[in-house]
């Protein structure tokens, strides 16, 4: 009895010994043991003092080339989109801690409980050593007025904690219905005026605008920089919409033109959308292979966040980090910032021609879609079709050679994604959608196109 | 030997129909869906007269097997005996027949067909019994199993399962089942085949017959020694030891009483009987139902909002089912008569649809027999399930292109409720998703070609699916509603 006495512990033990001694024996003699991944991960620590730093032209001030998008929180419940301020903090408290010093948040975000959650996280933190840049959100027509536009940015103070903003924006100029929603929400109402004499005051210390939509917008706002002297300009801008925004969507504009606007009248550059929401992480298996091959060590995300930061006029790159794996790949890339060279820039530029080749939907699941008066979940429906798209998932026909499992993949996925009351099917197409969307995508019109190719897979009739 | 081969075959049998109940996938039907066919009672009502001889040839040749090892509730019942025998063992005996209960209730069965009152015939069915019983506790279980297992299978992004939902579909059918589970169940445990031997119709049929089968267990006088362990282990009490005699029209051919015999006494052979007597009556049994009705919350409605923040669903108010005159039966089912006349409510249809359409009926003259309302699915043009399983002819097989072109009702507009008009927003989710192309959008001011459009139902072509209720935003009463048709119409 007493020699079948070992423990499974004990059994482990040895057998894991025996496997090692064998894989030594195979190994060879010469070969000496290797020691990285002892004691310390193989990915190593982030150095803290390593960040790189643009200069503010105006007040020289020194602003984190990564900067953190306030709009993409975690949240406790996705339901309920309660946010989950303890992980926030640790976020925050990480990010500052490499050297992270521009937040950028709304009114608007997170079911409008981002400026809240952001506030409670940076108070913690001495006020000179982050930047806090929010917006004037006054989208819905009922805060269209002075008042109401007032009492949106008196709040944003209250929630932040603070009594001066360091980069306020007019939110998202040039959706909905473009120079006249523009004069209706800034210029009519005076409230631009306001904002201009906040700066004067010092409680605003640099202005600007962020940028989505109809391009004669931007124009004007451009030719109007010497009176107004905007400080910042935020625009969409990475390796995708560099030359393709406008093959994509015809009323989305060159991410080239943007940039080279601003760069001719000295307008720092800040940047979102820089990862399209996590479409150029997320990408088909073949354009991730093809990144990984050139840099095996580094993220896909990472080409996307480096490509932005290339670029000499961006002030600071924004990203949206909901998980402490984004944000330390982030940190990675840019402790410090290692800039692409051209061949590198003609290669992602390449990788781009590849990817419009997918006929996923723009959808960066901003969600400022949602709500959907009748219950719709547009950015999950929209996630979904881009997931099937590119796992090789939607089918051209059914005599595709992997029908069968594609059609399950894409049927059972949808309900686990999507409740069925809240899918394509019961779009009404009344169109309350479209105007807020940053990637003015036609969404009635894909929903619809995505639910007849549902139909088409239930009925088995695709052809 | 016998015993054990009718005990396998009639376990193979009971978990086949059951899984009949539980699979919503489909695939134990296609293998196994002429189990459902071969049941008695839904096999008469579909007139289907090869099944019919089958049954009656079989009993003639072996006795009533068919009690013993095809019908779903009559091995139920040996599973209850078998819990009984645990706690008590040879605790039958023998009983007089109770003949003239047995056929006032095979009469008033034959009277309640030929007048059709089906929630009568419905009631004492045997198979139609158990579906009733499988498909309102097993199923529920079943699919809480395999929701479980969806969520495992999402977890390892395995599409093998998918969620199903699980809802009471009839309250009074739940309660129906669970008198009846109740009842056979404590008399199945506590004398065996009481139920089969005094209230089935099916069982007395059969008993008429099994009478005259070539195949019976025969007691040899010669070597019963008149212990009378064979009467005491006979579920259907129907072994009277000290006579030596066998009342065939009870038997149910389970082969028991051979094993028990220390003295080999008892054989399956072809042998003549000396003969066997009736009896009077003695006693009656008597059965109720309970009804058990179910109320249904309603969450309230939400009105279309302004939106001012990012992000966020809006509260969806659950549909509620409309009033509608005429009731609506499935494609297949021809006219609500042929539904009633030849349905016995045994609920393979409602277990196995994917829409969440059927549901037993409330209303007494059509009571647990299917109906379809479209508040949580609709009809689908791909589906036929219903039709591919129902075992009694009351929802006939049809195609998919069959399925296209018959009418089982048509749309109705609502005015106050469509969505255009109340909310003023472009809508035409009726007309986008009719897959009979019925529904067509005119603006609501005829003289004005730019006012917002309202559905117009040609119902020349409507086949009442449904789409357009289902689909309909306004809440919780669709502002269009398919009123049944009493007799289906190919268009």
């Amino acid at each position: 009895m007493k020699k079948h006495d070992i423990t499974r512990r004990d059994f482990l033990k040895r057998l894991g010994i025996g496997v090692s001694v064998t894989g030594l024996a195979l190994a060879g003699c010469k070969q000496p043991a290797n020691k990285l991944s002892e004691g310390k991960a193989a990915l190593g620590e982030i150095p803290t003092d390593k960040m790189t730093y643009r200069t503010n032209p105006k007040t020289g001030e020194k602003v984190s080339i990564l900067g953190y998008g306030c709009m993409r929180w975690p949240t406790l419940d996705s339901n309920s989109g309660e946010l989950d301020q303890e992980t926030i903090n640790r976020l925050v408290d990480t990010a500052i801690a490499h050297g992270v010093n521009y937040f950028d948040t709304s009114p608007a975000y997170c079911q409008g409980r981002s400026e809240q959650a952001t506030g409670i996280a940076l108070s913690r933190h001495p006020r000179e050593s982050y930047f806090i840049a929010t917006k004037m959100s006054n989208f819905a027509p009922q805060t269209w007025s002075r008042e109401a536009s007032i009492a949106i940015y008196r709040n944003s103070l209250k929630e932040l904690q603070t009594d001066y903003i360091d980069y306020m924006l007019l939110h998202a100029i040039g959706v909905g219905n473009g120079i006249d929603d523009f004069n209706a929400r800034f210029i009519d109402n005076g409230i631009l005026d306001f904002l201009l004499a906040e700066r004067e005051a010092g409680r605003i210390r640099n202005l600007g605008f962020s940028y989505h939509g109809d391009i004669a917008v931007f124009d004007w706002a451009l030719a109007n920089h010497d009176k107004y002297k905007w400080d910042f300009v935020q625009i969409q801008l990475n390796y995708l919409d560099w030359k393709h925004a406008k093959e994509l969507n015809p009323r989305n504009t060159d991410g080239e033109y943007l940039y080279g606007e601003l760069e001719k009248r000295g307008i720092p550059a800040v940047i979102m959308e820089p990862l399209l929401g996590g479409r150029l992480s997320n990408v088909p298996d073949h354009i991730a292979t093809r990144l990984k091959q050139k840099e095996p060590e580094k993220s896909v995300a990472s080409w996307a966040f480096r490509y932005a930061g290339t670029h000499p006029g961006v002030l600071t790159v924004l990203s949206g980090m909901t998980y402490m794996e984004h944000l330390e790949d982030n940190l990675r890339t840019y402790c410090p910032l290692k800039p692409l060279a051209d061949d590198e820039m003609q290669f992602l530029y390449d990788t781009a021609d590849l990817m419009v080749e997918y006929p996923t939907v723009a959808c960066n699941d901003c969600k400022y879609c949602m709500p959907c008066p009748y219950g719709i979940d547009i950015p999950a429906i929209l996630l979904h079709y881009n997931k099937c798209v590119n796992q090789g998932n939607v089918a051209e026909n059914s005599q595709s050679p992997n029908y069968a499992e594609a059609r399950r993949a894409f049927l059972v996925g949808y309900d686990r994604s999507v409740p069925k009351l809240r899918q394509a099917a019961h779009c009404i197409g009344c169109n309350q959608c479209s105007p807020h969307c940053p990637q003015s995508i036609n969404i009635p019109h894909e929903l619809q196109r995505i639910d007849r190719y549902v139909e088409n897979l239930k009925q088995n009739s695709l052809s | 030997m016998l015993q054990r081969l009718r005990r396998s075959l009639a376990v193979i049998f009971f978990v086949l129909i059951t899984l009949l109940f539980l699979d919503f996938t489909g695939t134990i039907h296609r293998w196994f869906g002429w189990m459902a066919k071969i049941q008695f009672l839904p096999a008469l009502l579909a007139l289907n007269a090869g099944v019919i001889l089958f049954l009656v040839g079989i009993t003639l040749v072996f006795g009533r097997v068919y009690c013993s090892v095809i019908c779903p509730l009559g091995v139920m019942q040996d599973g209850f005996g078998l819990l009984g025998k645990k706690v008590k063992k040879n605790r039958y005996s023998y009983s007089k027949p109770k003949t003239i209960l047995r056929y006032t209730l095979l009469a008033l069965m034959a009277a309640a067909i030929i007048l059709g009152v089906n929630s009568f015939v419905a009631l004492l069915a045997p198979y139609s019994a158990y579906g009733r019983i499988a498909q309102s506790f097993l199923a529920p279980v079943w699919q809480w199993g395999n929701n479980m297992l969806a969520v495992w299978a999402e977890a390892h992004e395995s599409y093998a399962f998918y969620t199903v939902d699980i809802w009471l579909k009839g309250g009074i059918t739940l309660g129906v089942a669970a008198a009846t589970l109740v009842i056979v169940g404590f008399l199945a445990f506590a004398n065996g085949r009481t139920y089969c031997n005094t209230v089935c119709p099916v069982g007395t049929v059969l008993g008429a017959l099994s009478r005259f089968s070539i195949f019976k267990p025969v007691i040899d006088t010669i070597k019963c020694n008149g212990c009378g362990l064979c009467a005491r282990n006979c579920k259907a009490a129907c072994i009277n030891s000290k006579e030596h005699i066998i009342d065939y029209s009870r038997c149910v051919a389970c082969f028991d009483c051979i094993g028990k015999c220390h003295k080999g006494a008892i054989s399956y052979t072809r042998r003549k009987p000396v003969i066997d007597n009736a009896d009077k009556l003695t006693a009656e049994s008597r059965r109720q139902f309970l009804a058990v009705s179910a109320t249904i919350a309603s969450a309230a409605a939400l009105k279309a909002q302004e939106k001012t923040v990012d992000g966020g669903l809006a509260t969806i108010a659950d549909k509620k089912i409309p009033a509608r005159k005429t009731r609506i039966v499935p494609p297949g089912a021809k006219s609500i008569a042929n539904l009633s006349s030849h349905c016995t409510a045994c609920q393979l249809c409602v277990s196995v649809c994917p829409n969440g359409v059927l549901r037993p009926s409330t209303e007494l003259d059509s009571l647990m027999q299917p109906e379809s309302s479209y508040e949580r699915g609709y009809c689908r043009p791909e589906c036929t399930r219903c039709s591919e399983v129902c075992p009694a002819g009351a929802i006939l097989p049809i195609t998919r292109a069959d399925k296209s072109s018959i009418q089982i009702g048509h749309a109705v507009w609502i005015k106050e409720n469509c969505v255009p008009l109340t909310d003023g927003v472009a809508c035409g989710n009726c007309a986008r998703h009719c897959p009979a192309g019925a529904i067509t959008m005119v603006p609501s001011d005829a003289d004005n070609e730019g006012a917002l459009e309202i559905p117009v139902v040609n119902i020349e072509k409507c086949i009442g699916c449904g789409a357009c209720e289902n689909l309909c935003p306004a809440r919780p009463f669709s502002a269009i509603y398919v009123e049944g048709h009493e007799r289906h119409r190919t268009l």
